[in-house]
C-alpha cells in the first residue's frame, strides 16, 4: 500500500522526481569535497590565498601559500567548512542515499531502505567499537611480550599498588559521592530554598575534570611554613596550629589519593543528589505521614522508610558512579601524572601506550578495565531498562 | 513549595519560634554544605582577577574581605586569551563539539527509527548488539582506531575526532532514542503512510518534532561530554597543534606552568564559561540529560 502511493506521487511530480536524484548526487559530491577539504592540510590556506588574490592582496596570498600569513582567516574558513560538512553534510548524506534508493523498484526499495537508515550507525559501531575491541584483545595476547604482558600486569608490585589505588577510588569515591548525595537530597528536601541549594551542589557537574582539577589544585596549594599559605586547605590547617602539608605530593596513608578522590566526590555528588532527590519525591506522602503519626522521628523515617523505598535508584546511582570511578583518568593525569604513588589503571594504560609505546601492556590494561566494568554495566543496563530513568 | 515528604508543618501546640529553633541545625547544615561546594570555585574566580604577583602573596579570601585595599585586573584573561592560545582553543572546542553532538544524534535517530518501525532481517539481534556495546569502555578502542587513523592520515584532524565522538556516543544515543521513538503511538504512522508519506518524510515531519525532549536531553549530555572530554582529544588531536582544544590547553598549562596561577585560574574559568552558562539556562533539560546519559561507556 505504501509503495502504490509513492508511484502515484512520483508520476504527479515528474520534474521533482528528476531533480531529486540530481540534487542528491550534487550533495554527495559536495560532501566528499568537504571531507577532502578537511583532510588536506593545505586546502584551507589555499582557499584563503585565493580569497586574498580575489580582493587584490597578492602578498598575503603568497604568504598563505608558503605556510605563513594570517592564521585567523584560515581558521575561519576551516571552521565554516567544518560546520557545513559536520552539521549539514550528515543530513545531505541521508537525504541523498534516501533519494537514490527511492529511484529503485518498489521491491528493492523495501529491502534497501531500512539499511539506509540503520547502515551508517552499524558501520560506525563496527569500525570504532566492535573491531577495535577484538583487535585490542588480540594485541594484549600477541604484541610485545605476548602472554607475558598478562604476567607483567598481574605480578608486578607497582601494578598491585595501582590496583589498590583503584580499589580506594572505588570504595571511597563511590561511598563519598552516593553518601553525600543521599544526605544532601534528604536535607534539601526539607528546606524552602531547595532549588537554589541544589544548584550549588549540582553546578560542578558542568565543569570538566580538568577544570575541577585546577580548582582543587589551588585549594591544595602548599608553601613552606615561613610564608603565608594561599591554598585554602593549608591556610585552615596552619590556622589550627599545624605544619602545612603538600597534600598532593604526600603518599603517606594515601593522603594524596584521598585528596584526588575528593575532587571526584565534589563533582559526582550532584549527580547522586539529583537522582536520589527525584526518587525521594516519589515516595508517597501517605506512607511518610502515617509513619509520623506513629511517632517516628525524622531520622527514623529517613533510615527505615525512605531509604528502603528508593533502593532501586540507590543501586543505579552506585553502579553508575562506580563505572565512572573505575575509568578515572583526567584527575590523575592533570594532578600528579601518576607520580607519588597515585597511579590508576586508565592512566597507566595511556602512559604505556603513548609514552612507552608499549601496545601490548596498554592493551592488557584496557582488557582489565573492560573486565572490571563489565558486570557493573550489565547491572546498570538491566536496571535502566526496568526502571526507565531515561528521558 | 512542593509537598515533599519533609515539610513537617507546625505540630499542634508548637509555637513558630520553637519550629524555627528546631529547624535551625538543618538550615545551618544545608548552608554549610552549599558553601563548601561553592568556595573552591569562588577562589578561582576571585584569583583570576588578581595580579600575578599578588595571588601567592596572600589568600584570595583576604583580597575578597578587603576589596578596596587590593588590586584587581583583567590582564590575566587578556594574557590567557591572547598569548596562551586559549582563544584559538575555544574556537577549536566549538568546532569539535557542535558536529560531535549533531552527527551522533542524527545517525542514532535514523537507526532508532529503523529499529522501532521498519522491518528488516536480524533487526532484534542487531539491536541487542548495539545495546551490548554500551559495556565496552572506550579505552578498548583507542589504540586500534589511532593506528587506523595513522594509515588514513587523519590523526590531528577534526574529522577524526568527530567520527570518534560520534561512534563512542552512538550506543547510548540509539538506546535512549529507541526507548522514546518506539513508544510513539503506531496510529501516527498508519495515518501518515496512508497520506502517502515515505519513511523519510515521516521521520522528518512526524518523528523528529515529537522526539524533541529526548533529542534535547541527549544533546546536552553529549555536548557536555565532548566539551569536557580530555581523553579522546588527547589521543586523536594533539596539544601541540593548531587543532588543540580547551581541555588540552588547560592541562598543558598545568603541566608546563603549574605555578602560574594567574593563567591557570583565568584559563580554568574560560573553559568553564560555556558549559556553566548552558547549565544555568537549560537547567531542566540539563538534569534530564545527566539522568539519561548516566550509562555512557
Amino acid at each position: 500500500m505504501d509503495d502504490r502511493v509513492h508511484i502515484e506521487q512520483e508520476q504527479a511530480l515528474g520534474w521533482r522526481a528528476f531533480l531529486m536524484p540530481v540534487g542528491a548526487i550534487v550533495a554527495l559530491v559536495g560532501l566528499a569535497m568537504g571531507i577532502w577539504f578537511l583532510v588536506d592540510r593545505q586546502a584551507a590556506p589555499n582557499a584563503a590565498a585565493a580569497l586574498f588574490d580575489a580582493i587584490g592582496n597578492p602578498a598575503e596570498a603568497q604568504a598563505l601559500r608558503g605556510g605563513s600569513g594570517n592564521k585567523n582567516v584560515v581558521k575561519l574558513i576551516l571552521a565554516a567548512v567544518a560546520l557545513l560538512v559536520g552539521v549539514g553534510g550528515i543530513w545531505f548524506f541521508y537525504a541523498g542515499l534516501n533519494a537514490v534508493v527511492m529511484r529503485l523498484s518498489a521491491r528493492w526499495r523495501g529491502r534497501l531502505l531500512p539499511w539506509v537508515f540503520v547502515g551508517p550507525a552499524l558501520a560506525l559501531l563496527t569500525i570504532y567499537l566492535v573491531w577495535p575491541a577484538v583487535s585490542t584483545f588480540v594485541k594484549s595476547l600477541t604484541e610485545g611480550a605476548g602472554l607475558a604482558n598478562y604476567e607483567w600486569a598481574l605480578t608486578t608490585p607497582a601494578n598491585h599498588a595501582m590496583y589498590f589505588n583503584n580499589l580506594l577510588w572505588l570504595v571511597v569515591g563511590v561511598a563519598g559521592s552516593v553518601g553525600f548525595g543521599l544526605l544532601i537530597a534528604g536535607l534539601v528536601d526539607r528546606v524552602r530554598y531547595e532549588s537554589v541549594a541544589k544548584i550549588f551542589i549540582f553546578l560542578p557537574l558542568a565543569i570538566s575534570l580538568v577544570g575541577a582539577s585546577v580548582i582543587w589544585r589551588f585549594v591544595y596549594a602548599w608553601k613552606p611554613p615561613s610564608q603565608p599559605q594561599y591554598g585554602l586547605l593549608n591556610a585552615i590547617w596552619t590556622g589550627l596550629g599545624q605544619e602545612p602539608v603538600p597534600w598532593i605530593q604526600t603518599p603517606e596513608f594515601h593522603i594524596n589519593t584521598f585528596a584526588l578522590i575528593f575532587i571526584l566526590i565534589w563533582l559526582q555528588t550532584g549527580f547522586a543528589m539529583v537522582v536520589l532527590s527525584a526518587a525521594i519525591k516519589g515516595v508517597p506522602t501517605e506512607i511518610t505521614e502515617a509513619a509520623r503519626l506513629d511517632g517516628a522521628s525524622e531520622r527514623q523515617l529517613f533510615r527505615r522508610i525512605i531509604v528502603p523505598m528508593i533502593r532501586g535508584s540507590l543501586i543505579t546511582v552506585t553502579v553508575t558512579t562506580a563505572i565512572v570511578v573505575l575509568k578515572i583518568f583526567d584527575i590523575v593525569y592533570v594532578m600528579t601524572g601518576g607520580r607519588f604513588d597515585t597511579d590508576v589503571i586508565a592512566h597507566q594504560m595511556i602512559f604505556q601506550a603513548f609514552q612507552f609505546f608499549n601496545v601490548g601492556r596498554a592493551s592488557v590494561l584496557a582488557v582489565i578495565l573492560f573486565v572490571a566494568v563489565l558486570p557493573l554495566m550489565l547491572i546498570n543496563i538491566r536496571n535502566v531498562r526496568r526502571e526507565g530513568i531515561a528521558a | 513549595m512542593s509537598a515533599g515528604i519533609g515539610s513537617p508543618g507546625v505540630a499542634p501546640g508548637e509555637s513558630y519560634r520553637s519550629v524555627f529553633v528546631r529547624r535551625l541545625p538543618l538550615r545551618v547544615a544545608v548552608i554549610a554544605i552549599c558553601l563548601v561546594w561553592f568556595i573552591p570555585t569562588l577562589g578561582i574566580l576571585v584569583s583570576s582577577f588578581r595580579p600575578a604577583g599578588d595571588i601567592t602573596q596572600n589568600g584570595w579570601w583576604d583580597a575578597l574581605l578587603h576589596p578596596f585595599e587590593s588590586t584587581w585586573t583583567t590582564l590575566n584573561y587578556e594574557q590567557v586569551l591572547g598569548t596562551e592560545n586559549m582563544a584559538n582553543a575555544f574556537i577549536n572546542s566549538l568546532i569539535v563539539t557542535i558536529p560531535s553532538t549533531v552527527i551522533p544524534i542524527t545517525v542514532a535517530a535514523f537507526a532508532a527509527y529503523a529499529f522501532a518501525w521498519m522491518r528488516f532481517p536480524f533487526r532484534r539481534t542487531l539491536f541487542l548488539v548495539v545495546i551490548a556495546l554500551l559495556v565496552v569502555p572506550l579505552q578498548m578502542s583507542l589504540i586500534p582506531v589511532l593506528e587506523m587513523y595513522r594509515i588514513l592520515g587523519i590523526t590531528n584532524s577534526f574529522l577524526g575526532v568527530w567520527l570518534a565522538h560520534t561512534a563512542f556516543g552512538l550506543p547510548l544515543a540509539i538506546f535512549l532514542l529507541y526507548n522514546f521513538i518506539s513508544q510513539l503511538p503506531g496510529d501516527l504512522f498508519e495515518t501518515a503512510s496512508i497520506d502517502g508519506a515515505t519513511h523519510f518524510q515521516m521521520f522528518r515531519r512526524v518523528v523528529l518534532p515529537l522526539s524533541i525532549p529526548a533529542l534535547a536531553a541527549f544533546a546536552i549530555f553529549q555536548f557536555l561530554w565532548v566539551w569536557n572530554d580530555l581523553l579522546v582529544a588527547l589521543v586523536f588531536l594533539s596539544a601541540e597543534t593548531e587543532q588543540s582544544v580547551m581541555t588540552l590547553e588547560l592541562s598543558k598549562l598545568v603541566g608546563g606552568r603549574g605555578q602560574a596561577w594567574h593563567l591557570l585560574t583565568a584559563g580554568a574559568f574560560v573553559t568553564m564559561l560555556l558549559p556553566v552558562t548552558v547549565f544555568l539556562l537549560l537547567q531542566r533539560y540539563f538534569v534530564r540529560g545527566i539522568l539519561s546519559g548516566s550509562v555512557k561507556g
